[in-house]
């Protein structure tokens, strides 16, 4: 574009090339490639540039490693016409630049593949190690807490429970109401078949109240919680406000675990109730509305399907799902490491985490129970 | 007094002019009615006291922050009212050195100083890397720190790798906030250097936030003080000692400042 450049024989055998115009960084790569057409020779190479009329630190750079391969090579190379202030922008480029790497080299790929392969495997076992020593240090504190050897901060807990509990309400409540439609409709087209309509309302009352309304406030709970309490610790960790709360004599985990835990566990068992309840609502909606069974009929019938002992292990999962996702979380978060990236795989990895354990519990839970003879 | 008046002749070539600029936060208004100048070619020194204002000051005529009232023009053109394209256009005029280094934390040193080469111009990666290395070079960084992470850096050469951020495209204007806080004296002393080698090779105009007095008085040709939410004053170091306000006595008369001066009386 701005730029200009020519090669020129000398008497002795050497080279001259004259650089005109601007040589700024909007050429450099044209002058760095032109640059480089002419090999090194004896005796050496004068570099002119009294035509050139702007000179960027870009442009220095290629005069310089021009002036480099030349030396390199044993020859002399020499700037003519150069203000003094440019010769020392020039000069003040000139180190053994060992070439520049962006990132640490990788290596062999099948090496380093491998390598890959036994870092994860390390790594996991690293990851289930450390979240066991985490596990074991949130319950010894939540222990000392709850004999009172350790302060509970209720001013978090009750900060937390609005977060993880009072806003979601909304939108759990919404989700468990369509659930409980979506169950109801498609159970009365099935049993319609048999002529067995009404058992629609055994349909929804158990399954809502032992098993879906739980897994599914429990799966939104940890898409909304889960996910928030990894990317909060895992940026106070970045910014170093965990290091900070620990020299300043505080314990991160009485700090910020023990309220979440607490507080994830109160709240997905009111959560659990509460949705458990949407469900039933619109369940008893469609009964009257396409059954043309009447609310009171409806609830007569739901005291009798609805067994005490499904209550209660609804109410009991509820709470053990909220100790798994506030701890998934916050474990997370404290893996976070370096830079942002970090902060978004630990946080998707809490949330996969979660839920998958707590698919994994509520089978367990689901055998265990029918084994101690509560179908 | 109006020597130490901050605003220039309208008809001077400046390189950034703000005019009656109001900020605030909700009720607390920060800068009330401001002027400033900043002549093309020159390094002009920002002072204040810690939280007057200096780096929203900054943040708001390169249009992170929004103004209340008032005009802010970069080369002539206004900054606040410009449309995308244009405004794109004025970045590549511009580089940014922020107080924390905000460094892209998942790339590297080398990465980053490449980003806006990457952003603007089509280079082959080859020259990338040499004028990466030449950067690291210049702000004093050792070439093995390339491959490093930011998170991987101490205080001082996250500043450095965010200065050769700054410096990538050498840009006709440098917004630099307390380039020098957090470095040794030594490497204070050496980019004192660069920018002086840099303004007198390129032409650079710079707008500098330092509470370094040493970088004040070696490098800059004018200083603006800002406080109660103006500038109180601007000039030569020599003005404002005496120059008669108390904080700006106490800035540059008490001990720290006729250290700096080398004043002994
Ligand atoms: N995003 C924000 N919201 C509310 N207030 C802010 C915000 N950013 C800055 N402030 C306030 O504006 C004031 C000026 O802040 P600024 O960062 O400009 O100070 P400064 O002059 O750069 O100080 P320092 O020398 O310590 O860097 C402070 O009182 C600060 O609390
Ligand atoms: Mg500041």
């Amino acid at each position: 574009m701005g730029s200009s450049i020519s090669w020129q024989e000398t008497g002795d055998g050497g080279a001259r090339v004259v650089l005109s115009g601007r040589l700024t960084i909007d050429d450099v790569a044209t002058l760095a490639d032109a640059l480089a057409t002419v090999a090194p020779r004896a005796p050496g190479l004068s570099v002119d540039l009294s035509a050139a009329t702007a000179i960027d630190t870009a442009g220095a750079w290629a005069i310089n490693s021009l002036i480099n391969r030349w030396n390199d090579a044993g020859h002399t190379a020499e700037v003519q016409g150069a203000a003094p202030d440019i010769v020392r922008l020039i000069r003040a480029l000139t180190v053994p630049p060992p070439p520049v790497k962006r990132r640490a080299d990788r290596g062999n790929p099948v090496f380093a593949r491998l390598e890959q392969i036994g870092r994860a495997v390390v790594h996991q076992a690293d990851n289930a190690g450390g979240f066991l020593a985490f596990l074991g240090q949130t319950l010894v504190v939540l222990a000392l807490t709850l004999i009172g050897r350790r302060r509970l901060r209720w001013h978090a807990v009750a900060h937390q429970g609005e977060a993880i509990g009072v806003n979601a309400l909304g939108i759990i409540g919404l989700l468990l109401f369509l659930v409980g439609l979506v169950v109801a409709q498609q159970g009365a087209v099935q049993l319609r078949q048999f002529g067995a309509e009404v058992f629609t309302v055994n349909l929804i009352g158990r399954a809502t109240t032992r098993e879906l309304g739980i897994l599914l406030t429990a799966i939104m709970v940890a898409g909304r919680s889960g996910s928030a309490f990894a990317a909060q610790i895992g940026s106070m960790k970045l910014n170093q406000e965990i290091d900070a709360l620990r020299t300043i004599g505080l314990d991160p985990i009485e700090v910020l675990v023990v309220p979440r835990v607490i507080a994830c566990s109160l709240m997905l068992l009111g959560l659990a109730f509460y949705g458990g309840m949407c469900a039933l609502i619109a369940g008893g909606l469609f009964a009257w509305s396409e059954l043309a069974m009447p609310p009171a009929a409806y609830i007569t019938r739901l005291q009798e399907v609805i067994l005490v002992s499904d209550f209660a292990i609804g109410m009991i999962k509820a709470p053990v799902f909220g100790f798994i996702i506030a701890i998934m979380g916050c474990f997370h978060g404290f893996q976070v490491t370096g830079n942002a990236e970090s902060v978004g795989s630990r946080t998707t990895q809490a949330v996969v985490e979660a839920i998958f354990v707590v698919i994994v519990f509520d089978a367990f839970f689901a055998f265990f129970f029918s084994a101690m003879g509560y179908n | 007094m109006a020597a130490l008046s901050a605003t220039l002749p309208d008809d001077a070539d400046v390189a950034v002019r703000v005019r009656g600029l109001v900020t605030g936060f909700g009720d607390h208004v920060l800068h009330d009615h401001l002027d400033l100048d900043v002549a093309r070619g020159e390094i002009l020194g920002l002072v204040g006291g810690s939280g007057s204002g200096k780096s929203v000051l900054m943040r708001t005529i390169i249009g992170l922050n929004p103004a209340r009232a008032g005009s802010v023009s970069i080369f002539g053109q206004d900054a606040l009212a410009a449309d995308p394209e244009a405004q794109r256009a004025l970045r590549r005029q511009w580089g940014v050195l922020f107080q924390e280094g905000a460094l892209f934390s998942g790339l590297t040193v080398a990465e980053n100083i490449e980003v806006p080469m990457r952003e603007f111009l089509a280079l082959p990666d080859a020259v990338m890397d040499g004028l990466a290395a030449a950067r690291l070079r210049q702000v004093g960084l050792p070439a093995e720190s390339c491959t490093k992470f930011p998170s991987e850096l101490s205080g001082g050469m996250k500043k450095r790798a965010g200065l050769a951020r700054a410096l990538a495209l050498d840009p006709p204007l440098l917004f630099l906030d307390e380039p020098t806080a957090g470095l040794d004296p030594i490497s204070a002393a050496a980019f004192d250097n660069l920018i002086k080698l840099l303004k007198d090779t390129l032409g650079l105009t710079l707008f500098l936030i330092t509470h370094d007095l040493d970088t004040l008085i070696a490098i800059c040709d004018r200083v603006a003080v800002l406080g109660d939410g103006k500038v109180l004053a601007c000039g030569t170091v020599d003005q404002l000692r005496a120059f008669d306000h108390p904080w700006v006595q106490e800035y540059f008369g008490g001990p720290r400042g006729r250290a700096a001066t080398g004043d002994s009386t």
